[in-house]
């Protein structure tokens, strides 16, 4: 396999399901997929909660293995590569995950270096400025002697982004970057995704998501799952331009049928007991 | 209501068996492996060797020297019957250095070091940290299991040793200062009881639980998010006592099965 040659500044490596079914053991949570994520872009996967969004990622990152069809990284079939190239193609990978998946036991630098100090014998110092490099790249240079559970959430998750780049990967995945973020943290982590791109053009970056608010400020090409298929695959503007009722109502936060509240009044029997413990 | 079917029940629970042993034996030996491969081991299991055994240090001194002081009376008072109390030097030492000491130090360490390796290790499975080791090509294996079981296969032996001494320690305190039996007769009798076979058997006792015990322990952390009874921390949670209660009853079966073939 030739990974070597994508170095900075070629294009950036597409990402391309082929009928992709995937899921976990013999139950299928996404199926018949059918779409590319094109290099050097970023692409925000959307959809609502339990549609496959971090099953497909578990699946672009070599974590399950699909139960049929193939997923093709750089024109490489990443499931029917060698051992040995599976592995080298997975190291260029960047991932942060959902609460930046950082080790307990290291402080931050410790955690930022740890692909530098796991895999390259380079001096100690070296690697201290490589990590405090990145570090600053996401603002947390001051605390890189900091352990995880003395920061925030947000600390946290842009430690794990800035663990993701520090080897410079092809490709960077992250998921759900802004879950649980207030709307200025997580705009902030937003503007910090669009800036790393810039800093590293090259690079493909794939952003899962249900937060709408990021799709505007970071996305070139967006993914839309719904029930374990793609309904949409295309540039953000196409998206909004849509007329499928179905992404018009997720796209104006719509829920529908709210359901029968004013049909399900409260067991008199219930608000009776209730009422009774509320005065004692 | 219909009838069970008890031989596909059976059949079903064997083929369980065989493969959860299955799965035990691979993960020892993928564990056991990377002790010799994995280039960075020798920093990693200083480190483990010091939460396994400095930090149990003192728990093994205060079990081992009371273990050795109830043996004292208890002895004492049996042998007094018979008159031998001048054998109690024997009873204490080959008690603790063929039984107690192995047995006593191995589930003690797993109710200090080997519950908290499940729960460290489990934690680690369902907040991601294994997987991102996997996606950063470091192999979680190599990096949290093989220390634990090389600082397991130092710690366990030597921790066994010095609860033997303090036990023996513990007896006298007992036996000669409380008890007024002849000093020189207590250490007598031990050195004379007390052959090389009898310390190399503690030893293999020894050995072999540390492997038992870290490899079973490592294990249920590490697959803590595969359990079918509970998820989440709840799973870490059930994992830490499925460790301790499994490494438990490894320790006395395979205790016995040792002292079978030792004997």
């Amino acid at each position: 396999m030739e990974t070597d040659h994508m170095t900075a500044g070629a294009d950036g490596w597409d990402i391309v399901f082929r009928d992709l079914t995937a899921g976990y053991g013999n139950r299928a949570v996404l199926s018949g997929i059918n779409a590319a994520l094109p290099g050097g872009k970023v692409t925000v996967i959307l959809g609502g909660s339990g549609c496959g969004k971090s099953t497909l990622l578990r699946h672009i990152i070599g974590l399950s293995r699909p139960i049929a069809g193939q997923i093709l990284i750089g024109g490489h079939d990443f499931f029917n590569l060698p051992d040995k190239d599976f592995r080298r193609l997975r190291r260029r990978m960047g991932v942060l995950f959902q609460d930046g998946a950082l080790l307990g036991a290291l402080t931050l630098a410790q955690n930022v270096a740890l692909p530098l100090t796991e895999h390259l014998n380079l001096p100690r110092e070296v690697v201290r400025r490589a990590a405090l490099r990145v570090l600053r790249m996401v603002e947390l240079e001051d605390f890189a002697d900091f352990y995880p559970n003395e920061l925030s959430g947000g600390m946290r998750k842009r430690a794990g982004l800035a663990r993701a780049i520090i080897a410079e990967p092809r490709i960077l995945l992250c998921d759900e970057p802004t879950s649980g973020l207030d709307p200025i943290t997580a705009a902030r982590m937003d503007a910090l995704l669009k800036a790393m791109h810039a800093f590293y053009p090259a690079m493909t970056v794939v952003v899962v998501s249900h937060d709408l608010a990021s799709l505007d400020v970071i996305a070139d090409h967006v993914l839309v799952l719904r029930d374990g298929a793609a309904v949409f695959n295309g540039p953000p503007d196409e998206l909004k331009a849509s007329s499928d009722p179905y992404l018009r109502e997720f796209l104006r936060r719509n829920p529908g049928d709210a359901g029968n509240l004013a049909h399900t009044p409260p067991d008199p029997e219930v608000s009776a007991a209730l009422a009774r413990w509320l005065e004692k | 209501m219909a009838f069970p079917n008890i031989p596909a029940a059976v059949g079903g629970l064997t083929l369980r068996w065989i493969d959860a042993l299955g799965g035990f034996a691979l993960f020892l030996a993928a564990g056991l492996g990377h002790i010799f491969t994995s280039p960075k081991i020798l920093g990693r299991t200083l480190r483990q060797l010091y939460v396994i055994g400095a930090q149990s240090l003192f728990l093994i001194l205060l079990i081992g020297v009371f273990c050795g002081m109830v043996l004292g009376l208890q002895g004492y008072y049996t042998l007094v019957q018979f008159g031998s109390v001048g054998m109690l030097g024997s009873a204490i030492s080959l008690t603790l250095i063929r039984e107690l000491g192995p047995v006593l130090t191995a589930i003690m360490l797993t109710g200090r070091a080997g519950s908290a390796m499940a729960a460290e290790i489990g934690v680690m499975r369902i907040s991601d940290q294994i997987d991102a080791l996997d996606v950063m090509d470091i192999n979680s294996m190599a990096y949290l299991v093989s220390p634990r079981l090389a600082a397991s296969l130092i710690a366990f032996p030597l921790l066994t040793a010095i609860f033997d001494t303090i036990g023996i320690i513990g007896g006298y305190l007992t036996g000669v200062l409380m008890l007024n039996i002849n000093e020189g007769a207590y250490f007598y009798r031990i050195v004379h009881s007390v052959t090389l076979d009898d310390v190399l058997g503690g030893f293999i006792k020894s050995v072999v639980f540390a492997l038992c015990v870290a490899s079973v322990c490592c294990r249920q952390g590490y697959l803590a998010h595969l359990r079918r009874d509970s998820v989440g921390p709840e799973a870490v949670g059930n994992a830490t006592t499925s460790a301790v209660v499994v490494s438990c009853v490894l320790i006395l079966v395979a205790d016995y099965v040792l002292t079978s073939f030792l004997l």
